[in-house]
């Protein structure tokens, strides 16, 4: 540290940076906000996937799984188990837990009704159609 | 060993706070080795304890005790830096008390009740905010923290006010501030996930690479300062470079989490480029404790607080800075995001930068909260024997998940054509998940023997000794 710089000025370096950096993320969030409703297809964002994600997040089921990559990393990736699974296997698995199989993982029966599943699949299916940039890269997520 | 009193005595809150501490902190790690038996024999505590609930508890835990062990850094920082008593001790005593049942009740909520239940109970339906990763709590638990932050940062900042204004106090408050400021984000959660996905960033990336960075300056600034007696002018000097650097990158690096989850691709770019930086404070940090120990203008008797804030320089710059790079080029991120590679970088990134530093202050503090300026030599030998053995336990944990990500992403994540699936990916790590277990085992003696420590008295003939005069050690 050369002489005749001070802690003062680098306070100040720090305030300035500071504010500049926030100021220009600020920025660019102001303007993906704008673009997120054509990024995530806004429009198909039906009641149904509304209740689909609060079937989600009742359930923690992030607490297992990963969806767009971000969560537990117990379980498989979700934001693309429509593509890879289907609707009707997707219900079909969630009805069917636990499977009980010794030392396997074991995924609980969260006793969800027809007009659950129904929702929770509207929701898978429309994440699984957010603009991901290409990602995972193959259908096993 | 000489008797120390106080400077301020109404620093002797913050004791309370390190054993709360370091309380939770125990079951945290109990918690964390269930989940890495949980990966081997999957239906470990099936249906009693799934993973899910299992790692809420792991998660919260850490984060809880980590509070904790700021807000009694705060208590025990801030007078003596201040110049003046605190401005009600009393607040803090009772914060204390209803931040841990709080925390206890939540916890016992997470364990005994059905997750959606306790949804439902706590009026999640009248404003959803539960179910997202490290953000599980129940609304009435969210709101109790936003109650408990402010009435202690008010009794900080007044204390502040009535007394001497230090650049350590300054950075420590803003870091404070920060922190429960962008912890409102998780209060936003809209219907639309990219953008539920986007706000919650705003809490978790805004607090772990922005604003805890800054307590993290201060605190260790603090026990460099005490323990090697550097002039205040040149730690200074450091401290607003270091935080200059950590909140010049750290913003825009929030963009590493914006590659792939339904945002605008030049995320890529401002993500790749800012958080490839990141590292930069970490090192500066590294390059700061050893510069000042090889400054020193005294032997501390206290060696042991030494290694510690020493540890977490070294530590932190692997963890938060070298694992953190290696997987946040966007072109590497396509593969890894979401791997074993993030755990294994999560896992030494919150030892390296926020366990290190909470253990170095409590290190430093408590035998002085304890009457004396620094604890006996064995007491302290056994300490620095848990500083390795944690140390290299948690090595072994992130060194294992790293291979089991690398495995992973060659057989799930590389292939275009017949990828293995994820269950059957799983299935060939098994390798690693037991030398992660055996990681994590060796981790938990580590801080068995640190808890340890602390019931160890002076050796025959000890007392003797002038304070200054414990040999070098470290």
């Amino acid at each position: 540290m050369s002489r005749g710089f001070t802690s003062q000025m680098a306070r100040n370096i720090f305030y300035g940076g500071t504010l500049f950096f926030v100021l220009l993320f600020a920025a660019l969030i102001f303007n993906t906000e704008q673009r997120i409703p054509q990024r995530s297809n806004a429009a198909a964002l039906t009641p149904a996937v509304v209740r689909g994600k609060h079937i989600w997040e009742a359930n923690n089921c992030i607490g297992c799984h990963t969806i767009l990559g971000e969560g537990a990393y117990f379980a498989p990736e979700l934001g693309n188990v429509y593509t890879r699974r289907g609707p009707e296997f997707i219900k079909a698995w969630i009805k069917a837990q636990p499977t009980g199989a010794p030392g396997r993982r074991q995924m609980p029966n969260f006793h969800l009704n027809d007009q659950q599943l129904d929702d929770l699949v509207e929701f898978l299916k429309w994440t699984n159609g957010i603009n991901t940039e290409k990602w995972p890269p193959n259908v096993e997520g | 060993m000489k008797p120390t009193t106080l400077k301020y005595k109404s620093q002797a809150v913050a004791k309370l706070y390190f054993i709360g501490a370091l309380a939770l902190f125990v079951g945290q790690i109990v918690f964390g080795i269930t989940l890495g038996l949980q990966y081997l024999i999957g239906d470990l505590m099936f249906p009693a304890i799934p993973f899910n609930i299992a790692r809420m508890v792991h998660t919260n835990l850490l984060i809880v005790w980590l509070l904790m062990g700021f807000m009694g850094s705060a208590y025990y920082l801030v007078p003596e830096e201040a110049e003046t008593e605190l401005f009600s001790p009393l607040l803090a005593k009772i914060l204390f008390w209803v931040f841990l049942s709080a925390g206890a009740l939540t916890i016992l909520g997470y364990l005994l009740v059905p997750y959606a239940t306790l949804a439902e109970m706590t009026g999640n339906n009248l404003l959803a905010t539960m179910g997202r990763e490290f953000l599980e709590q129940p609304l009435p638990t969210k709101a109790g923290i936003v109650i408990v932050a402010l009435a202690f940062l008010f009794n900080i900042s007044m204390t502040v006010l009535k007394g001497r204004k230090t650049a350590i106090t300054l950075v420590l408050l803003m870091g404070l501030w920060g922190l429960a400021l962008m912890f409102l984000f998780s209060f936003v959660n809209p219907d639309n996930l990219v953008r539920d996905k986007m706000y919650w960033w705003f809490v978790v990336h805004l607090w772990v690479e922005g604003t805890w960075e800054l307590i993290l300056g201060a605190l260790l600034a603090f026990v460099l300062i005490k323990t090697t007696g550097v002039d205040r002018e040149v730690i200074d000097k450091w401290l607003y470079l270091i935080i200059t650097m950590a909140l010049v990158t750290g913003i825009l690096g929030t963009g590493h989490h914006f590659f792939f989850i339904g945002l605008p691709g030049y995320w890529q770019w401002v993500g790749s480029v800012f958080s490839a930086l990141e590292p930069v404070p970490f090192f500066m940090m590294t390059l700061f404790a050893f510069n000042m120990v090889q400054r020193r203008k005294r032997e501390h008797p206290n060696q042991a607080a030494v290694l510690w804030a020493v540890g977490c320089a070294v530590m932190g710059f692997l963890g938060a800075g070298l694992w953190g790079f290696i997987h946040t080029l966007s072109p590497v991120n396509y593969y890894t995001h979401g791997s074993q590679i993030t755990a294994a970088h999560g896992h030494l990134a919150f030892y390296g930068a926020y366990v290190l530093v909470v253990i170095a202050m409590i290190s430093y503090a408590m035998p002085i909260l304890r009457g004396r300026e620094a604890n006996p030599r064995r007491a302290q030998s056994v300490e620095m024997w848990s500083f390795w053995i944690m140390t290299i336990g948690m090595g072994v944990m992130v060194l294992a998940l790293t291979g089991a990500g690398i495995l992973q992403i060659w057989l799930q994540r590389m292939p275009t054509e017949g990828a293995m699936g994820f269950m059957a990916t799983q299935d060939q790590l098994r390798f690693f998940y037991w030398v992660r277990l055996a990681g994590g085992v060796s981790f938990l003696i580590g801080l068995l023997t640190y808890l340890s420590s602390f019931f160890i008295g002076p050796g025959r003939a000890e007392d003797e000794l002038p304070a200054g005069a414990l040999p070098r050690t470290a």
